[in-house]
């Protein structure tokens, strides 16, 4: 574990450079028991991959304190190497057609056919690792190797709401539209970000998720 | 408490309802947005008596012109307009009474690049997430996440109490379109080569058209790098400066992701990212380098300025 300074108003954990459930899990518990601790002056707690970032007022903070807080934490979760069970949350998605534009070119990559991508896509439990982008945002792997299509050279300047992408082996949600530029192979009607609800993002990290293919494609 | 409303005329180019930022919800991907030049946001606060983190409209380079329905005290701080109300001018920098129906109308800027314009008792706004702060991407916070339009609405506090005429000059304000910026050495500077950031340093970067409130693309020259590996996503503060492999080097700003993937070569320290903020497209930054105790030190001389601003009753 190493603490890096970024500059006098963030610290940045770093655990073991990987992308790896059990190192996500320690970087989210190690987030949580930080956020829980509430050290005087830290604004702001967010997990990463395999990072924690840990925003602070630096006029307000004993940075020694905090170092050595962040450096307690760690010792209580470092041998962490269960990940707790969650149920996965079924997410329902339209495949192909105007709500996945790019599922025939997933196809054409994978070398199989539009209902092989889907198959694929839909087999597996995705892991939440982290949150980013814009609010709610998911970053959820890992995607099968076969159907895992780089992202656009050139992305799009507007991808709607709800729709459902890949980028290498990550997959994910556009909660708002936004530009883009991962391979569109779906959409979603369910909400993953509404600042009005008690728990406004539908996901965090650490969740799991099964698509579920619905309507015709 | 019933609001007054501010009527728009014309927005101008890109005015935004900002407080102190959105903090708390990065760990859900929620930017913290905020003020650009927050030292100004909070001056022109102070000069009402406002809380600190009262919601203020941020100008940018076009400044709009309002309406005031009813009677109430304005302050404007940060960059320099020519502004006038009914024609009479309205000093920057001090406390400005207005009636209603009278037109606040902002002209030719003069220097800086982002105004704050305060009223008694704040921008009403609804708080989103604990903020009135208006992030355009996530179109969240201010007016409906958007920028003011015209013929919008803005709700003000009605019958605030402030305070009377008080004079704060600029803090932040660039010369000639230049800012020195004090930095120090980010998470991955170990990923450029030997003495990157004392080279980046007397050297101007220009800042590019396509820049915004997220961030500032620097052009400049390269900044090789001795490690080419790629980093996994990780959270990302105010002031990083991010380099991407192939391009131009980004300075990350208010409406900043919470997340990126790009090494970060230095930090531009807090004390200074309100001079940034002062900066439009086309200005010039340089960095030097700095050490943690002389950022600390420079934000504790920056709060004092403001400080200097509180009420004597405030203060004691």
């Amino acid at each position: 574990m190493k603490i890096r300074e970024c500059g006098e108003s963030m610290l940045l954990v770093e655990l073991e450079p990987a992308i790896d459930p059990v190192v996500n899990e320690r970087a989210i518990v190690l987030a949580a028991r930080l956020r829980q601790r509430g050290a005087r002056g830290v604004r702001d707690v967010a997990p990463g991959y395999c990072t924690i970032g840990v925003h602070f007022d630096p006029l307000q903070t004993d940075l020694a304190a905090l170092e050595h807080a962040i450096q307690a934490e760690f010792a209580a979760i470092e041998t962490l190497d269960a990940i707790a069970d969650r149920p996965p949350i079924e997410i329902p998605v339209q495949y192909g057609g105007a709500a996945g534009p790019d599922l025939t070119a997933v196809a054409h990559f994978a070398g199989c056919s539009e209902d092989e991508v889907i198959a694929r896509h839909t087999q597996r439990i995705y892991r939440v690792y982290m949150l980013g982008f814009v609010p709610g945002f998911s970053y959820m792997g890992r995607v099968d190797p076969s159907i895992a299509a780089p992202r656009h050279r050139v992305p799009r300047e507007r991808v709607p709401a709800g729709s459902v992408g890949i980028a290498g082996g990550q997959t994910g949600v556009y909660p708002v539209e936004s530009p883009g530029g991962w391979q569109l192979i779906g959409h979603t009607t369910t909400v993953m970000f509404d600042a009005a609800r008690s728990r406004p993002s539908l996901l965090s990290a650490g969740d799991l998720v099964r698509f579920v293919a619905v309507g015709q494609t | 408490m019933t609001p007054a409303f501010l009527h728009v005329i014309k927005p101008g180019l890109l005015t935004t309802v900002q407080d102190l930022g959105r903090y708390g919800h990065q760990a859900s991907g929620v930017p913290v947005a905020g003020p650009m030049d927050s030292f100004s946001h909070r001056l022109a606060n102070q000069l009402l008596g406002n809380p600190a983190d009262a919601a203020t409209l941020e100008i940018t380079l076009i400044g709009p012109e309002l309406l005031f329905e009813s009677e109430t005290t304005i302050a404007i701080s940060g960059a320099h307009f020519e502004v006038t109300c009914d024609d009479r001018m309205v000093p920057m920098g001090a406390s400005f009474g207005v009636r209603g129906g009278q037109r606040l109308k902002f002209g030719r800027i003069l220097q800086g690049a982002r105004a704050y314009l305060a009223v008694a008792g704040g921008v009403q706004t609804p708080p989103v997430l604990g903020s009135r702060s208006t992030h355009l991407v996530s179109r969240m916070g201010g007016m409906q996440g958007r920028a003011v339009a015209a013929g919008d609405r803005v709700p003000i506090a009605a019958n605030a109490e402030s305070r009377t005429q008080r004079k704060a000059p600029g803090l932040t304000l660039p010369t000639r379109g230049r800012a020195l910026l004090r930095v120090v050495p980010g998470p991955q500077d170990h990923w450029f080569e030997r003495d990157a950031l004392r080279t980046i340093a007397g050297v101007s970067f220009r800042i590019s058209p396509i820049s915004n409130r997220m961030g500032y693309r620097l052009q400049g020259p390269p900044l090789p790098r001795v490690h080419q590996g790629e980093l996994i996503s990780e959270p990302v503060g105010l002031g990083a400066i991010q380099v991407p492999a192939a391009g131009e080097p980004i300075l990350l700003m208010a409406d900043r992701q919470t997340a990126g993937g790009y090494p970060k070569i230095g930090h531009v320290i807090a004390a200074d990212l309100p001079l940034a903020g002062q900066l439009a497209p086309g200005d010039f930054i340089e960095f030097v380098l700095c050490t943690r105790q002389e950022a600390v030190a420079a934000l504790i001389a920056r709060e004092r300025q403001i400080l200097r601003f509180a009420d004597l009753k405030d203060a004691s």
